[in-house]
């Protein structure tokens, strides 16, 4: 599920954050501390999340931090995703 | 008192920052009235030079104008100078209601409250009429004033991609399990001086159940047929649930402000909204002002006419000088220059040619997208215009720029 998580999220903030000039994103690109993402803009990620993979991250886990990169979502997620069971 | 020197050297550090990173803001000390002419000290203590003023709010030009001034010595004479209180204790007079009903009447809505300044409208606004249940989709380009007020709120906010419609449909859809959706927008981009969609974001919000709110700050009294602002424009006059506006730019361009809309809404920002709970009344000299003001544009749109003529006649020079631009119709018209340092030296330049146009760069505007924001008003002349032209061109000749593409300043000057 990793791989594919990664590449859903990536494709996402992408399509969702990027105007089409922008440099491309990595895995490890910082998202929020980059100035990527602003902190409200999170929002929308954490929603398209929750519903595609059935899950509530709450907001205090849903910190700028833990959302600083696709690959700290990607912990993130599969974190709530075996929660879930 | 406890300011150490550690506490005091941690301050300078940070100034020193700002400092270093360019991005130090400079005052510039005005020993005149607002308007095309001014008289400038700069830098401090440097004698006064006369300038052309390229970069003010003054849209209409009616910063100054002798009518407007007259109707604020009257109102001073019979109102006073100060109320001495918020607007619910014992600060409201007549002419405060009365204001708020020209308002009404002007923008097409069902009710007005005044506030000490759109920053205020904009900050209390939210807060007041909306839940944790609800969610705001803004712009991502809205003002600054906006952002603050929806970050006081507790309603969830996400954001759309500037103007793009089809990323608000898919956020108004995401979010269609909330109780109330709010979808927020400039009327004019203050920065890049575009003009929002109000036609189909009011057709999308109708078709969502959503509300919409729009910022006329930089439209009210000179865009739309009639000026009254971008919803006229876009042909949806009386379908905005919620507008804010200043009267600290064209409509006399002294202070205050207001939210204007649907009748709860307005009245719940009475009862509700924290700056107009518990700041200050508008001095009565101000409301006097800005009466006269509505009156003035209420009666003729000459002003507004001779706005658009003058700003086709700037864009149209600038464009054949050979500048970049921001694409737009508005009285904003950003020259762009993309390197910050660039942006600093190029007003530096033409101030020295007289000409008074401020660069904006980070982070008041996007990164590589510094710029000198130009702003044209009614009371500028041709001969102004024509003088800003030769300057601009001038300078522009100077840095090497006219003629050169996004691409070739930036290969120049870097990002």
């Amino acid at each position: 599920m990793s791989d594919e998580l990664k590449d859903i999220v990536l494709n996402y903030v992408t399509k969702e954050y990027l105007e089409d000039d922008s440099e491309p994103l990595t895995y490890e690109t910082p998202l929020i501390s980059g100035g990527i993402v602003d902190s409200f803009s999170m929002v929308s990620l954490k929603r398209f999340l929750e519903n595609k993979y059935g899950i509530a991250i709450p907001d205090d886990e849903a910190t700028p931090e833990a959302f600083d990169s696709v690959n700290k979502i990607v912990s993130l997620v599969q974190r709530f995703v075996a929660k879930k069971g | 008192m406890a300011y150490s020197d550690k506490i005091r050297g941690t301050y300078q550090t940070q100034i020193k920052g700002i400092q270093d990173a360019g991005l130090f803001k400079q005052e510039r000390y005005i020993h005149s009235p607002q308007a095309a002419d001014i008289e400038v000290e700069f830098p401090a203590g440097s004698p006064l030079k006369k300038v052309i003023n390229m970069c003010a709010n003054n849209y209409l030009g009616l910063s100054s104008h002798p009518d407007v001034v007259k109707a604020a010595h009257e109102g001073l004479d019979s109102r006073g100078y100060g109320m001495s209180s918020v607007r619910f204790i014992c600060g409201t007079q007549d002419i405060h209601r009365e204001l708020e009903q020209k308002l009404t009447e002007f923008l097409g809505t069902e009710d007005t409250l005044l506030f000490p300044s759109c920053m205020d409208a904009n900050a209390g606004v939210f807060e007041a009429i909306l839940s944790k249940d609800d969610v705001i989709i803004s712009d991502r380009l809205v003002h600054a004033s906006l952002v603050d007020g929806i970050r006081l709120c507790s309603a969830m906010h996400d954001t759309i991609k500037h103007s793009d419609m089809g990323h608000l449909e898919e956020k108004l859809q995401l979010h269609a399990d909330k109780r109330f959706k709010l979808v927020v927008t400039d009327g004019v981009f203050s920065m890049d001086g575009d003009t929002a969609k109000l036609d189909e974001m009011a057709a999308l919000c109708e078709k969502y159940d959503a509300m919409l709110l729009v910022d006329e700050s930089h439209s009210s009294g000179f865009i739309g047929k009639t000026g009254r602002g971008t919803h006229e424009k876009c042909g949806v006059v009386g379908k905005m649930d919620v507008i804010t506006t200043t009267f600290g730019k064209a409509l006399g361009g002294a202070s205050g402000g207001c939210v204007s809309g649907r009748r709860e809404l307005v009245e719940l920002c009475r009862q509700r909204a924290r700056p107009y709970l518990f700041s200050n009344t508008i001095a009565p000299v101000v409301v006097a002002g800005v009466l006269k003001v509505m009156d003035i544009i209420s009666k003729s749109t000459e002003r507004r006419d001779k706005l658009e003529r003058n700003a086709a006649y700037w864009r149209k020079g600038l464009t054949e000088a050979g500048f970049v631009l921001r694409e737009g119709d508005t009285p904003i018209v950003p020259v762009m220059l993309f390197n910050a340092k660039l942006a600093q030296d190029v007003s530096r330049a033409l101030y020295d040619e007289g000409i008074y146009a401020i660069g904006f760069f980070f982070p008041v505007v996007p990164q590589s997208q510094a710029r000198i924001r130009t702003q044209i008003s009614a009371g500028h002349e041709i001969h102004h215009l024509d003088k800003a032209l030769a300057a601009f061109t001038k300078v522009g000749r100077k840095f090497d720029i006219l003629g050169k593409t996004k691409q070739e300043i930036i290969a120049k000057y870097g990002m």
